[in-house]
């Protein structure tokens, strides 16, 4: 199967004359070296990912990690410096401008953080803007930006404008104008980030909903980890521009890159993200053979509670063979550490 | 009028050079200190002084050069193209003239008559600006009837919106050029601020030159002095499009014609509407100073009044052109917010509201068609409402000169005394070389070795204008009517900033202030101060301050309310407060202030030549009205371009070394 997004050696370097910046020794300089020297800030070094079809990819950093600017070389937003973006298989960065524009209308949308939207349109016309600029007839994408409506839960705003809106129905417009041209490809740039955290929570909820109404492959950019935990299928972390680690949440959690990393995610809820295979130990002979069987991806907290009330340890079954055990003591480990790390 | 952008400079050289040197004041004084010693010992040697009627070998080159230029007209393209498009302009607006202002033969009036006018008026006010509006601009064209002026009213409207509608043709695009190109910008910038900082007075003399005189020269003057404001506000509004917004719908996929048609031009449409009606305000305000050009309109019965120190008379027509200039800044303000809510009325509101402009469509042209078949709707009638007021006004003016003398006086006598003749003494009776100098001083203190360089380019330039000496008398009058309007914006200015009961009260009256003409200022400052240069000066101010006054206000309002908070919690008293805090974090707008003010009063020095304000002013009245001068006015225009240019960058550098980081 051919990943649905496929970025290699990706580079974007700002600065006089960018361009003969990379492949040349100047790259490998930290940054603060490098804007000494030339002058340029390389905001995205060499980052390579895949992205599967249907998956939720979430990349995360802190503030001038590069994600926003990485986001962007994706559909050429910002012209990247250097490397590969293959959208299904196309080469984005040798696109004329006429295909780079049919990209845009129909193959990628991107929801953003400040939302974007047009002050003088109604909710509808917003909505319908993507499907207006390809020349779709009113009575057409009026109906298109209806359904989409519908479908995030803007109904009966219709005819208002964004400013009557509140941040968290203004982010739905962005969300459903993103979801009216019918993608394959939608990014997200923080786009919960200036929301508060109530109605972040409930967007966050929208968006697990939608993929699994609609089922499009998510790049989605934050710098709230327990947003990645939440939403990744895998995260990639990024920091001063480059990858620091790829993976799923309980890879992550379990088996921190770095100190960076491991600084991370130190408060995280382990029970929450941890699964079976990371904490199980190896069976024995002796170990019984009446306790409850699970699978080795099944999350720690979601475990516990069968496992804690059994008399016998939890059987971690892989493919039908047995591949670990879990007993109540470990279970307590995983739990009581994070209490420790939450006192 | 009021815009003059400003460009936003870094402070860190400021800072470094503050850490190396003395205080600016510091220097400040000791260059006055020198110049005083020095003037003392070399007072009245080589001050260039040139008598009023005197002239120069340079003056009548330049009176000659105009005669070959004239002489030249059959074989100099420019003289060509300028000649086809004086005919032009002259016959479109004799057209127009024709059409509603005058005679238009055979006819013993014109072709539509005062009734179908103001119907019209009425009807287009009505479909941009809502019936409120419609109320004003009735009422305002009645009083220009009523008050015996509706020809020169209606010739003043038609050479400002001819002119306003060449400059929207040719800014408009130019604008949403510049707002897309940097390098246009760059181009333009400067050229912008070159139309911008000169004043309106200085446009009609060269331009006498290839558009004659009369409605030809009126209308490429007025254009040329509208053009800058909407060229430079709608590129501004066209830039200033979030972001944001770009890059969402730039990331949906549209083309760079759809980016500029539904997104920035709709999103910048208010600020646009902003730069057209600053364009109109500033077009009203040259399509009056044109009488000296015998352009047609309300400037001539003022220009003529004020020759004849008849304070009555000018009267009635400044307050024409007040009536007139508050009605155009209302429509077009009231057509930039009503553009928003009508479309946001929703479907069933516009039907209602097509219906209603159809019908009242219909009953203008019923009333168009009755101007033109029966006199009575087609000629004003007559009334003396005119004349009795300019009586009523002349004989209060009468009264308030004999009763308030010895007040108007007296402030008249101190200002002069303590102000003026030394400041001019010490400008004007030092050696020129001494003088030139000390003010490169001076500019070298404000504005850093940039600004000096420009004040030694511009000080060689006005030494090479001959007029020396009238040159230094007028910037003694720009410096101290400045001052008065920076004591008037401090004073007023911090009291808006402080309470704003105060702010709501006084800031419709500046607004309505800045939008008004300069001409009509003089009307007043005449009617108390007499002709003398004097007068030209309270004029400048009462024309001056109200900008200078919403700036510092706007700079005080501008300081973090934690700092003052802060300030206040830590026990200041208020007046610690606005002296500690407040004033020194508003030093930017202050130099803003100033910087406007100072353009501003120049603009108004000139024209006071009028009322006997003399030096560079009277040299250009001069050129105007005896053809053997026309040499010295250029000379003069010239001088007061170097001046104005001088004033702007020096005190622009000044605020971009305060840090003042304005727009």
């Amino acid at each position: 199967m051919t990943a649905a997004l496929s970025v290699d050696q990706l580079w974007k370097v700002f600065g006089p004359r960018a361009d003969k910046i990379v492949g040349s020794p100047d790259a490998d300089l930290p940054r603060a070296e490098l804007l000494d020297r030339t002058g340029c800030t390389a905001a995205v070094k060499d980052v390579s990912f895949d992205v599967a079809p249907g998956e939720v990819f979430v990349v995360m950093g802190l503030s001038g990690s590069g994600k926003s600017t990485l986001v962007r070389c994706l559909t050429r937003l910002i012209e990247p410096t250097a490397g590969e973006v293959l959208l299904d298989g196309e080469d984005v960065r040798t696109m004329s401008d006429a295909r780079l524009r049919e990209l845009r209308r129909t193959h990628v949308s991107m929801v953003f953080q400040h939302f974007g939207l047009l002050p003088h349109r109604q909710v509808l016309d917003n909505i319908a803007y993507g499907l207006e600029i390809r020349g779709m007839k009113k009575k057409q994408r009026h109906a298109r930006a209806q359904e989409m409506v519908d479908l995030v839960g803007l109904t009966g705003n219709e005819r208002s404008y964004p400013d009557q809106l509140s941040g968290g129905m203004q982010q739905r417009v962005g969300l459903a104008r993103a979801l009216a041209v019918d993608p394959t490809v939608m990014l997200f740039d923080e786009p919960f980030s200036a929301l508060d955290p109530l109605i972040r929570r409930d967007m966050q909820a929208e968006v697990i909903r939608l993929h699994h109404e609609v089922g499009k492959t998510m790049v989605f950019i934050t710098h709230d980890l327990a947003e990645a935990l939440k939403l990744g299928d895998r995260i990639l972390i990024m920091r001063d521009g480059e990858v620091v680690q790829v993976g799923t949440a309980a890879e992550i959690v379990a088996a921190p890159a770095d100190d960076y990393v491991r600084d991370f995610v130190s408060d995280v809820p382990r029970s929450h993200v941890l699964t079976l295979r990371y904490v199980m130990r190896d069976p024995r002979p002796d170990d019984s053979s009446d306790g409850l069987v699970m699978g080795p991806d099944t999350i720690v907290r979601e475990a516990a509670h069968a496992a804690l009330t059994s008399d016998h340890p939890v059987r971690v079954v892989d493919d039908g063979e047995l591949v670990g055990i879990v007993d109540d003591e470990t279970i307590l480990r995983v739990v009581v550490a994070e209490e420790a790390v939450l006192a | 009028m009021s815009v003059t952008a400003v460009r936003g400079g870094s402070g860190v050289e400021g800072i470094g050079s503050l850490l190396r040197r003395p205080p600016g004041w510091l220097l400040g004084v000791a260059v006055l200190a020198l110049w005083i010693a020095a003037w003392a010992g070399l007072r009245g040697n080589d001050t260039l002084a040139l008598p009023g009627l005197g002239r120069t070998g340079l003056h009548d080159w330049f009176t000659g050069l105009k005669g070959d230029l004239i002489d030249s007209r059959e074989s100099n393209v420019l003289m060509q193209v300028t000649g086809v498009l004086a005919d032009l302009l002259a016959s479109i607006g004799g057209w127009l003239q024709e059409l509603v202002a005058q005679p238009a033969f055979p006819r013993p009036v014109p072709q539509v008559g005062w009734l179908g006018v103001i119907a019209v008026a009425a009807w287009l006010s009505h479909a941009i600006a809502g019936w409120r509006i419609t109320l004003l601009v009735v009422a305002s064209f009645l009083s220009f009837g009523l008050l015996g002026l509706w020809e020169d009213s209606l010739d003043t409207l038609i050479v400002t919106f001819f002119a306003v509608g060449i400059a929207l043709a040719i800014g408009l695009p130019l604008a949403v050029w510049m707002a897309t190109s940097k390098t246009v910008t760059t181009l333009l910038t400067p050229v912008l601020d070159v139309l911008q900082t000169v004043p309106a007075f200085i446009y009609l003399l060269p331009l006498t030159l290839f558009f004659g005189i009369g409605l030809p020269a009126a209308v490429a003057a007025t254009f040329l002095y509208a053009l800058a404001p909407v060229v430079r506000i709608a590129a501004h509004g066209i830039r200033s499009v979030a972001a944001s917004t770009l890059e969402a719908t730039d990331s949906l996929g549209q083309t760079g014609r759809q980016r500029l048609l539904q997104v920035q031009l709709p999103m910048a449409k208010k600020t646009i509407i902003v730069g057209i009606n600053q364009t109109v305000m500033a077009a009203l305000s040259m399509a009056t100073i044109a009488a000296f050009v015998d352009g047609p309109g309300l400037g001539q019965p003022v220009l003529r009044a004020l020759s004849a120190q008849q304070v009555g008379t000018a009267f009635v027509a400044g307050f024409c052109i007040v009536i007139m200039a508050v009605m155009l800044d209302r429509t077009t303000t009231a057509a930039s917010v009503r553009a928003e809510t009508v479309a946001r009325a929703g479907g069933r509101d516009v039907r209602r509201h097509r219906i209603v402009l159809a019908v009242s469509g219909a009953a203008a042209l019923v009333l168009v068609y009755l101007s033109r078949t029966y006199l009575w709707a087609a000629e004003f009638p007559d009334t003396d409402l005119g004349s009795s007021v300019a009586a009523a006004v002349q004989s209060g003016a009468d009264w308030v000169t004999s009763t308030f003398d010895v007040v108007t006086s007296g402030v008249k006598n101190q200002v002069t005394a303590l102000l003026l003749n030394p400041l001019q003494d010490l400008l004007a009776n030092s050696p020129w070389w001494l003088a030139a100098v000390a003010i490169a001083a001076f500019a070298l203190v404000l504005g850093g070795v940039r600004g000096c360089l420009t004040a030694g380019v511009c000080l060689a330039g006005i030494y090479l204008t001959d007029l020396w000496n009238d040159s230094m008398v007028t910037l003694t009058m720009v410096l101290v009517a400045t001052l008065l309007v920076m004591v008037l914006a401090v004073v007023l200015g911090v009291w808006m900033a402080r309470r704003p009961s105060v702010d709501t009260v006084l800031r419709p009256v500046l607004d309505a202030g800045q939008t008004m003409p300069p001409f009509v200022y003089l009307i007043p400052a005449l009617l108390l101060f007499g002709p003398t240069r004097f007068t030209a000066i309270v004029a400048a101010v009462i024309y001056a301050a109200p900008v200078a006054i919403k700036l510092v206000a706007d700079g005080i309002k501008g300081v973090s309310p934690t700092t003052v908070e802060a300030a206040t919690a830590a026990g200041s008293t208020p007046w610690q407060v606005i002296t500690r805090v407040q004033l020194p974090m508003a030093r930017g707008g202050l130099v803003l202030a100033a910087n406007q003010g100072l353009l501003f009063v120049l603009s108004m020095t000139v024209i006071g030549g009028l009322v006997g304000a003399g030096a560079l002013g009277y040299d250009s009245v001069l050129g105007f009205s005896q053809g053997e001068f026309f040499g010295k006015g250029i000379a003069a225009g010239a001088a007061i371009v170097f001046l104005g240019i001088m004033l702007d960058r020096v005190t622009r550098r000044a605020a971009e070394r305060t840090g003042a980081g304005v727009h």
